[in-house]
């Protein structure tokens, strides 16, 4: 051990060194150490993944499977019939067209707009920006339900009950969160870029569309994949302004189709992994957005 | 280029500010409308609302405190509300920042496949909405759920979770840490940025694992603890969704135990249409949100520790 130590001591002086040989010299010591952690890494795993493997198993069983005890992990008879049944005993595909329409322009109005806003904030220097930020990030901190209530008045006054235009129209607007994460994002492109167009002669609004909108691709795709699953997961905003069925999205009928049948677990585990499919298929693709998202907050939220 | 246009900078220069002064404005606009429209005008409306018997349709008539009077003094639910929600916030806001720290320790190795490990600690996270909230009354059914029989597989027999009024609020706090993933992720972004020197001279000094983690990794996280609670407190306290759709419709549990504060809320606002009273409540709200952003603040210098590990 002294010999390990007194060597990355004297490497201190030339740090790219350190981390190899640092590494090097104790994976020996290391070595049970990392056994236990690898024990440690699998036992959570099969905790935090259990619950998933259990719907899709549930998903696929037959009812009398699922009352008896001990229970199976996996099915012994494997009923894919159940996801038919599911889907006709719903209107499946009529409420996953029309969330996928409430998603779509959510998806539009979030992307656009931040990035518009954003570019203001980072890019543009006029008075009252500062004021306007702090603006911007107390929006942050006000409780969803002290906004909802007067929205709901304002948007029943407007004739706008019923319609997918409450569900819609805000996100056209910006929001705090986006706007942040949007502005950090401009803050790391060269300023020269925006100055020598200028000097071409283009305008803001040229240099944001033809120039910006490409550069700054991978925030607009984490912003939009966060909206498209904030959307898509949306319960509130549907149940409070969507009340003819057959305007309802895939959220509200799972929750109708719960209530109607309590304890088809099958049917309601296969309804509950078909409304999840789309997140988690965007996850497995396009991870990498999902994590850059964090780490962009994690960055400047400290 | 630049020597192109030095001779006229001084003219320029205020010409540009005019004009950059409008295309800053006209950028922000959509922000500026979308606040004043869908947030300030409704947030006053709703401030003079709450002194009013306000019931959307047909009468609107100022009260004074008389909505603040009866919540604080008749309206029992609103304490019952009150009780729950702090449950909530009490257990939940420590329970899930412990477990994320721990789990963003354990993925802060530089071991082969902790990507992948990564990968599954976060994924719970990513999934949301009524689909989540039916799996977990799957997993907590008394009878067939995955929770109680694993616990019968151990001789446990587990309780009714939804269905006892003790057990439902611990219920919603076990589904709420399935998914502490994303503040993990916030915590491992931290902890990635601490210098290693840091460590490797207190393995020098002789201090073991537990006293660097105590001495080192605490220290240079508080800052993300503290960002982390604000913001988890203020989520918690506006649980609803999840008490909504796992109680029989709208019923708020056995013996109102999930009736939260947003829970009443929405009871008063959408169900009864007393929107003068719901308006006070959510005014009541506001403060108490504020009034915690407040404490958490005054009290984040006596143990939030500022400088080195922050990547800003």
């Amino acid at each position: 051990m002294i010999g390990t130590t007194e060597k990355t001591g004297a490497e201190k002086l030339n740090p790219p060194a350190i981390k190899t040989s640092f590494f090097k010299s104790q994976k020996n010591t290391k070595k049970m150490g990392n056994f236990f952690t690898y024990i440690i890494l699998i036992l959570v795993s099969i905790i935090l993944m259990l619950p998933l493997v259990w719907m899709v198993s549930t998903s696929l069983k037959p009812m009398t499977e699922i009352a008896q005890f001990p229970p199976t992990l996996l099915p012994e008879e494997v009923q894919w019939e159940n996801y038919l049944e599911t889907i006709n005993s719903f209107p499946f595909f009529q409420y996953a067209k029309n969330t996928l329409f409430i998603t779509f322009f959510v998806v539009l109005g979030n992307v656009l707009s931040n990035s518009f806003i954003a570019y203001g904030f980072a890019k543009i220097d006029f008075p009252g920006k500062g004021l306007l930020f702090s603006l911007v990030l107390a929006t942050m901190m006000i409780p969803s339900f002290v906004v909802m209530i007067p929205q709901y008045v304002l948007f029943s006054k407007i004739g706008w009950v019923g319609t997918y235009l409450p569900l819609i129209v805000p996100s056209f607007f910006g929001s705090g969160f986006n706007i942040f994460l949007m502005r950090q994002f401009y803050l790391s492109i060269d300023d020269e870029l925006i100055e020598a167009a200028q000097i071409d002669g283009a305008n803001h609004l040229y240099i944001w569309s033809r120039l910006m909108l490409p550069l700054t691709k991978p925030a607009l795709i984490t912003i939009g994949i966060q909206s498209f699953n904030g959307a898509w997961n949306d319960f509130l905003g549907p149940l409070l302004y969507i009340h003819e069925e057959s305007k309802y999205t895939l959220q509200i009928g799972l929750q109708v189709f719960q209530s109607q049948s309590t304890t088809q677990w099958n049917y309601l585990m296969a309804g509950a992994t078909l409304v999840l499919l789309p997140t988690v298929l965007l996850f497995l693709f396009a991870q990498k957005y999902f994590i850059e998202g964090m780490d962009l907050s994690a960055g400047t939220k400290g | 280029m630049a020597s192109k246009v030095k001779p006229r900078k001084k003219k320029e220069w205020s010409k540009k500010r005019k004009k950059d002064a409008m295309w800053g404005l006209f950028f922000v606009s959509p922000f500026i409308i979308g606040f004043l429209v869908f947030m300030l005008g409704p947030m006053l409306f709703s401030f003079y609302g709450s002194f009013t018997n306000y019931n959307l349709t047909s009468h609107m008539e100022f009260i004074g405190f008389g909505n603040f009077i009866r919540m604080f003094t008749r309206d029992e639910l609103f304490w019952t509300s009150l009780y729950n929600t702090a449950y909530y916030v009490l257990f939940n806001v420590p329970l899930t920042a412990v477990g994320s720290v721990l789990l963003a320790v354990l993925l802060n190795r530089r071991i082969r496949g902790i990507s992948i490990f990564r990968t599954i600690f976060y994924f719970p996270a990513i999934l949301s909405g009524v689909a989540v909230y039916v799996l977990w009354m799957q997993l907590l059914s008394p009878s067939s759920g995955l929770v109680n029989s694993l616990l019968a597989l151990i001789g446990i027999d587990g309780p009714a979770w939804l269905f006892d009024p003790n057990w439902t609020k611990p219920a919603l706090i076990l589904m709420r840490l399935w998914s502490v993933g994303g503040s993990m992720l916030l915590y491992l972004a931290t902890l990635q940025n601490i210098p290693t020197q840091l460590y490797e001279s207190a393995e020098i000094d002789g201090a073991n694992a537990f006293q660097r983690f105590r001495n080192i990794t605490i220290p240079m996280i508080t800052p993300i603890i503290f960002y982390d609670i604000v913001t988890s407190t203020i989520g918690a306290f506006q649980i609803f969704q999840e008490a909504y759709v796992m109680t029989e419709s709208g019923t708020a549990g056995p013996a109102n135990s999930l009736l939260f504060y947003n829970f009443h809320m929405w009871n008063k606002a959408f169900v009864a249409f007393d929107m003068g009273y719901a308006m006070a409540m959510s005014m009541v709200l506001f403060v108490i949100v504020l009034v915690l952003t407040f404490i958490n603040l005054k009290l984040a210098p006596r143990w939030v520790h500022y400088g080195g590990g922050s990547n800003e």
